[in-house]
């Protein structure tokens, strides 16, 4: 071990954090967007738009199926054309939020398809809108569920967040290939993988003490 | 009041189309508690609840006091909805929401503003009784008080109408019968109408004034509540009081043995 470790370790491990915080924002809002959309769009829904039900879930699948390190190579004209550069941590933020958006869509979908049709038809019955029916019932309504799958998805971006690190992108990724298997450094490279467990293991301790109380608050039983 | 003509319904199976309601003609007036009786599958759900369009009738024509209901879309739909509460067989309360901000949340939708929400939430939830749980979430409650949070939405708009879509069928009968003793309370305090549907003799035995028996998405029978005991007409009709007969005979078959005859 030798004493450029810690400050390695911790100058990815802030690229990293960063990436992470600002590609979940991103992609929480797109794949919000999108989820909403797929639902309230579906056979007989409150905005029932079968076409455009189709066309949003032929795009989701379609980026997908694209492997994200190959995604990241075709959005780099974006991130050039939105950030100025194609490399770096914030460039990488383009190709992750759009990369893992259609996946979180698809995350809230199923969260918001468990709310039962009869709240719905309620708030129907009480003449509520169909923007109304969205932000304050149907959100609400499945935010045990959503927390849980953002909670999933978040820890999809930081796995992504290494790939991207292997090509440009900066943080822990970078570091572990950049140093831990091209220097052979063994303990760069144990060290990043060490950082990046309790990483994960700190986002999904703490999505889920957040989605158990919400549930806790609303089902337990005093 | 309300004033349904000529209305109907089908549906679109995999084994083709279903007729739901045939042609119906309702008249229900003002400040009474109207019941429809039938057996599961008669459509008396499907009528129902075309009356606030949460079904799209094919033809015919649905008015309610002055809205006619049939012609309206978009806002003016949704504002006519405020106006006529529902309630259901399973609630369909918001499991996120507080007593309170269940009841408030009509009013929320409706635009009023937030200090007279707290008053209106307040006084009616006193009167259906359940001042002191306002702060409860719907799991906390018993069935009978989620109807009652049920109830209390219904009517927080001040709606003209309530329509009851099996609202006691998830009740035992105890509590099945506190709950039609609210909603009598409430018909008379606030002159309110009430459509009801469902399938159990003591509901319109109990609350109802007059009365409709639906068969097969047609009103077969429809006239005051004693008419069907009296003289049921319809098949239906004869079958319900029927057992309610068969009943009554053994029980006084078994009480005349008890005396020793």
């Amino acid at each position: 071990m030798r004493d450029d470790l810690f400050d390695l370790l911790w100058e990815a491990l802030r690229e990293t954090l960063y990436m992470i915080a600002w590609s979940s924002f991103f992609s929480l809002l797109l794949g919000l967007t999108l989820g909403i959309l797929l639902v309230v769009t579906d056979k007989g829904h409150i905005l029932q738009a079968l076409p455009v039900q189709k066309t949003i879930s032929l795009l989701i699948n379609g980026v997908r199926s694209i492997p994200f390190i190959i995604l990241i190579v075709i959005l780099l004209p974006l991130s050039r054309l939105i950030v100025g550069t194609s490399l770096g941590p914030t460039a990488a933020i383009v190709a992750l939020s759009i990369g893992t958006a259609p996946f979180l869509g698809r995350i809230i979908e199923n969260s918001l398809k468990e709310v039962s049709g009869g709240k719905i038809e309620a708030a129907i019955a009480m003449g509520a809108s169909p923007l109304a029916i969205i932000f304050r019932v149907l959100i609400p309504e499945a935010l045990p569920a959503l927390v849980r799958g953002v909670t999933i998805a978040i820890i999809g971006i930081t796995e992504c967040t290494a790939v991207a690190g292997a090509i440009g992108a900066g943080g822990l990724g970078s570091l572990a290939i950049r140093f831990g298997y091209q220097r052979f450094r063994e303990d760069i490279m144990i060290a990043t993988v060490l950082v990046i467990v309790l990483l994960v293991q700190a986002i999904q301790l703490t999505g889920d003490f957040i989605a158990k109380s919400i549930h806790n608050r609303r089902f337990k039983i005093e | 009041m309300i004033v349904v003509e000529q209305l109907t319904k089908t549906y679109q199976t995999t084994k083709g189309s279903v007729l739901a309601l045939d042609r119906i003609d309702l008249q229900v007036r003002k400040g009474e508690i109207f019941g429809v009786i039938g057996f599961s599958g008669a459509g008396k759900s499907t009528l129902i609840r075309c009356l606030n369009r949460l079904e799209e009738p094919d033809s015919g024509r649905i008015r309610i006091g002055g809205d006619d209901i049939t012609g309206l879309s978009g806002r003016r739909l949704r504002q006519a909805r405020q106006k006529i509460g529902m309630i259901f067989q399973h609630f369909n309360l918001l499991d996120g929401k507080t007593v309170y901000h269940n009841v408030a949340f009509p009013l929320a939708v409706a635009g009023h503003p937030r200090d007279r929400i707290g008053r209106r939430v307040r006084e009616i939830l006193d009167l259906v009784g359940l001042a002191d749980k306002e702060g409860a979430y719907p799991a906390q409650l018993s069935g009978g008080q989620k109807q009652r949070v049920g109830i209390a939405r219904a009517l927080a708009n001040d709606p003209d109408v309530l329509l009851s879509d099996e609202a006691t069928s998830a009740l035992d009968p105890q509590t099945t019968y506190s709950i039609l003793e609210l909603l009598r309370d409430i018909n008379r305090k606030l002159k309110l109408t009430i459509v009801l549907i469902t399938h159990e003799l003591e509901v319109l035995q109990h609350i109802c004034d007059s009365m409709a028996v639906i068969e097969n998405g047609r009103i077969v029978e429809t006239g005051p509540v004693e008419k069907l005991f009296l003289n049921p007409e319809s098949d239906t009709a004869r079958k319900f009081v029927g057992v309610l007969e068969q009943y009554r005979a053994k029980r006084d078959l078994i009480e005349g043995m008890g005396a020793g005859i």
